[in-house]
């Protein structure tokens, strides 16, 4: 707070009055502050450290506190030997893909929104639509879109010709890309958005004066437009991200993260091992590597940024 | 550009269109956009007045969601007020210790916070979700902004005629942030509504079930009656595309400044 004329016991000597002052002030902060602080220590860092612990430790919650058996490092050497959480692990990794690629499509529907303007505002709705749109809702949707037999979207391909179109969400092969083409066709509309955002933000002489200079629209993007949004491309990338790492519901309606784990991620694993196998401790041992990863990129990214991100 | 939104729309048209047609028209090749028979007023009463207990799934999100997003704001604004506008010893580390939690996801606490609701009584209510949902960090960021930008000299005036805190946060910057508190409420609704994982983690009673989970449970157990899951499907995305419609600004704003769901 600004120091004040009107207040002045803000820089008198402290007096009886000014220390009560100062009592109420404080109590009145740990008052407003006080619910979100009780709030953050009890559903987040009480349960992180517990989660912690856990991960130590083999044990099923249904039997009981008095079953807790430390383990030490066993539940880490056995994850590392666990084919399905590898499969997961290494899922995560490829779904990462779909992060670039979507942020790609973004930027050049931003960048076409911003520059030939029809109807802005409907475009923003209508890419936005997956987006606040039910992930349950829609992942059924596409499951019957996608259904390997009589699904619309085979049913075109045959009609295309295709003798054999793919099984999509049922053939290991095709799932995990299934899945990544949904992921990028719900979440284009917050890079879309956060894109339009940015270019609003460049200044309109920069281009007025590469224009003067002959410069065509594409070097004026590549020299212009894509550098001055390297922020908005770094918060994007950073967000986006962490986002796919914590993909669950979509796994979790659409395939099970079948078939044969094809499209099987670190959390649905360990909502599997946690909530369905009972096996507290070892699901818990899970999180913390998927906490470790989400943190080693957050951190690699932050490092990172300085070579490439014009601020 | 047109064309790529149509093409990009087309799954909910899609849907819409199979949700009014008889099971047997679902899958016509070519697809027929407009139902030639029309069987909507039949779908849409089994999935509302049928077995499926849409009507309660309704009612169970409408009340999550509307106390969530009460509770979340009041926390989330009296938190922004108090790191924003009082000085109290120890303010700075605290407002640190919040912005690290952001950082771990929510997934990291789901067990442990599992074995907690089991032992407390909050697993399989609504009072669990609500908690879980309105203590949520990401309000507390959105709104730190805007009360940080608006002038100290607001409160001083007001302390100088002897209103305390509670009395200027309430009748003086509460009003003033109004259009901040708004966008953080719709997208707080629009989150929670939506929210598939809290409710899957922590609900078990059929009764209790959210929206989400009753539709997940619905397109189970109709497996085979595509017409009826797309029945279902558009009545559990109209509500979601009425609060984008009347508040979309705000949504946007919201979603440009703070990007993440949280």
């Amino acid at each position: 707070m600004k120091t004040s004329v009107t207040l002045p016991q803000s820089h008198n000597k402290p007096t009886a009055g000014s220390r009560k002052r100062k009592r109420i002030e404080a109590g009145m902060g740990y008052f407003f502050t006080g619910p979100m602080l009780l709030g953050v220590l009890v559903f987040t860092l009480i349960p992180m450290i517990f989660s912690f612990m856990l991960s130590f430790t083999k044990w099923s919650f249904v039997t009981g506190f008095d079953k807790i058996r430390w383990s030490g490092l066993d539940n880490f050497r056995q994850l590392f030997q666990d084919e399905v959480f590898l499969k997961s692990l290494g899922n995560n990794f490829i779904m990462l893909l779909a992060v670039p690629v979507g942020m790609a499509i973004a930027l050049i529907l931003g960048v076409i929104i911003t520059s030939h303007v029809y109807a802005p505002g409907a475009f923003k709705v209508i890419y936005f639509m997956p987006q606040i749109s039910s992930v349950v809702a829609v992942a059924v949707v596409w499951q019957v879109l996608f259904h390997p037999s009589y699904g619309p979207v085979n049913g075109f391909l045959s009609a295309l010709g295709v003798d054999n179109p793919p099984k999509w969400l049922a053939d290991p092969t095709y799932a995990l890309p299934s899945v990544m083409l949904l992921m990028i066709w719900i979440d284009l509309g917050v890079s879309l958005i956060i894109y339009i955002a940015g270019i609003k933000n460049i200044p309109a002489d920069l281009y007025e004066a590469a224009t003067i200079d002959g410069a065509s629209k594409f070097a004026q993007f590549r020299s212009i437009t894509f550098p001055l949004l390297t922020p908005t491309t770094f918060f994007l990338l950073v967000t986006g991200i962490i986002g796919n790492f914590k993909s669950f519901a979509l796994v979790k309606v659409l395939t099970d993260g079948g078939p044969a784990n094809s499209t099987s991620v670190v959390v649905y694993d360990m909502y599997q091992t946690a909530f369905v196998d009972l096996q507290t401790g070892y699901a818990s041992s899970m999180v913390m590597i998927l906490f470790v990863i989400v943190l080693a990129i957050t951190g690699l990214q932050w490092l990172g940024q300085r070579y490439w991100v014009n601020y | 550009m047109a064309l790529l939104g149509i093409v990009f729309l087309l799954p909910f048209i899609w849907m819409l269109s199979a949700s009014l047609k008889p099971e047997a028209d679902v899958f016509k090749y070519p697809i027929e956009w407009i139902p030639q028979t029309w069987r909507a007023a039949f779908n849409y009463h089994s999935v509302w007045f049928g077995k499926a207990n849409f009507t309660l799934y309704y009612w169970n999100s409408i009340k999550v969601t509307a106390l969530t997003t009460l509770l979340s704001v009041a926390v989330s604004s009296m938190a922004a007020y108090g790191f924003t506008k009082i000085r109290f010893p120890g303010r700075n580390a605290l407002f640190v210790v919040v912005l690290a939690t952001y950082m771990i996801p929510a997934e990291a606490t789901l067990v442990p916070l599992f074995i907690i609701f089991r032992s407390t009584g909050l697993y399989d209510t609504h009072l669990g979700l609500i908690l879980l949902g309105g203590f949520s960090v990401l309000g507390t960021f959105l709104l730190r902004q805007f009360f940080a930008s608006l002038s100290n000299e607001y409160i001083e005036s007001a302390q100088i005629d002897g209103a305390g805190h509670i009395r200027i946060f309430l009748s003086i910057l509460f009003p003033l942030v109004r259009p901040a508190i708004a966008t953080y409420a719709i997208l707080r609704f629009i989150w929670t509504w939506n929210d598939f994982q809290t409710p899957l983690v922590f609900l078990n009673s059929k009764t209790l079930y959210t929206l989400q989970l009753g539709m997940n449970a619905f397109a189970d157990r109709n497996g085979a009656f595509y017409s009826l899951i797309m029945a279902a499907s558009v009545s559990a995305i109209v509500p979601l595309l009425v609060v984008f419609i009347l508040g979309q600004k705000q949504v946007i704003e919201g979603i440009s400044l703070g990007g993440v769901k949280g």
